[in-house]
């Protein structure tokens, strides 16, 4: 158990829709990832294609810095796209 | 065509199918909260169950042939021993995961084969199982032998078990590819596919398989036999037993 690597899986849950991030798992490589992760997160017919990425290649953010990064962004309403009126023909906006 | 096929020989058959995917699953069911970890737990487990989907198609095509107005339930159930027609390998204890993958590569290489010959069956029913089993089938085989392939050229603790799985499991393979005179009938019907070309490509991909993996093959040894007439391991009795308790104790009842 010890020698297993911790892997990141993305499931795409139908073909048009992005792979997102369902959960984590170990193997021993990625072979072995991309099947622990069809039995584990699939076997309910959530996914149509698997990706699966050795954690440890996974650059985060750093959650210390969490407020100094994202905190910004909340009082500048200007950058949505929300000041000016739409066409009524546009209907899927 | 379909009106010309011996439903005996065919019903015997079916059992045989039956008999071997039920066991592999309950030998395979025996490892829920003890595999090797997590991940492996849920995917030998997820075989488990579709060997047991495979077993329950089987019994009721087979239930659907008998005089006796029997059900699925009842075949899988209320047979002993004697009256499971399964290849003894399928019945052996699960063994340590080496053992269990080993069994696991031989049984899905020979239902991968067995299942792509019984999709041409002549027989629409039976081709159309073994089609669906064979998709199921195709994704056994690949973790089986991508295992095999791990263990062996891994570590030295593992491929010593990996070795002993081959030594002690080779000679319960011949028997799969063991015909009687109710197969026959079926094969000239067209019913089942030739288990002579059957055991042909078996050989040839375990053999390359095996080479690839760096494991040898044992070179004499005592060969199994008996599962087609009902004759098998003392292993049976005890796993129908406990698999067989239930519907034993409290008949009819129902989950």
């Amino acid at each position: 158990m010890s020698e297993l690597k911790l892997y990141e899986v993305f499931i795409r849950a139908k073909s048009g829709l992005n792979h997102r991030h369902v959960g984590s798992l170990h193997a021993s490589d990625a072979q072995m990832a991309l099947l622990n992760a069809r039995d584990v997160y699939t076997r309910r017919k959530e996914g149509v294609s698997i990706w699966v990425v050795e954690a440890e290649h996974v650059t985060a953010s750093n959650p210390e810095q969490e407020h100094e990064w994202f905190d910004p962004a909340e009082d500048k309403v200007y950058r949505h796209p929300t000041f000016y009126p739409l066409d009524k023909e546009v209907e899927n906006m | 065509m379909t009106n010309s096929i011996d439903n005996k020989a065919l019903y015997a058959y079916l059992l045989r199918l039956a008999d071997s995917s039920l066991t592999m699953g309950q030998r395979l069911a025996e490892w829920c909260g003890h595999g090797p970890y997590l991940e492996e737990d849920v995917a030998l487990t997820n075989v488990s169950l579709d060997m047991i989907g495979h077993a329950n198609i089987f019994y009721q095509m087979a239930a659907e042939l008998s005089d006796e107005a029997q059900t699925a339930d009842e075949l899988a159930f209320l047979r002993d021993a004697h009256q499971y027609r399964n290849p003894i390998i399928t019945e052996l204890p699960k063994g340590d995961f080496a053992f269990t993958m080993m069994k696991q590569y031989f049984m899905d290489t020979f239902n991968f084969f067995l299942y792509e010959g019984l999709s041409q069956s002549s027989h629409e029913p039976l081709a159309l199982a073994a089609q669906k089993a064979l998709m199921e089938v195709k994704y056994h085989l690949k973790r089986s032998e991508t295992w095999l392939e791990r263990l062996s050229l891994s570590t030295e603790e593992a491929s010593k078990r990996i070795q002993k799985a081959l030594d002690d499991l080779w000679f319960y393979t011949p028997e799969l590819f063991e015909t009687d005179a109710t197969m026959n009938k079926l094969f000239q019907q067209g019913v089942i596919g030739d288990y002579g070309e059957l055991k042909k490509k078996w050989d040839s991909h375990v053999q390359a398989h095996m080479n690839h993996c760096e494991l040898n093959l044992p070179e004499t040894g005592w060969v199994a036999t008996g599962g087609l007439e009902g004759e098998h391991s003392e292993h049976l009795g005890y796993m129908l037993a406990e698999m067989q308790f239930l519907q034993r104790a409290y008949p009819n009842s129902q989950w």
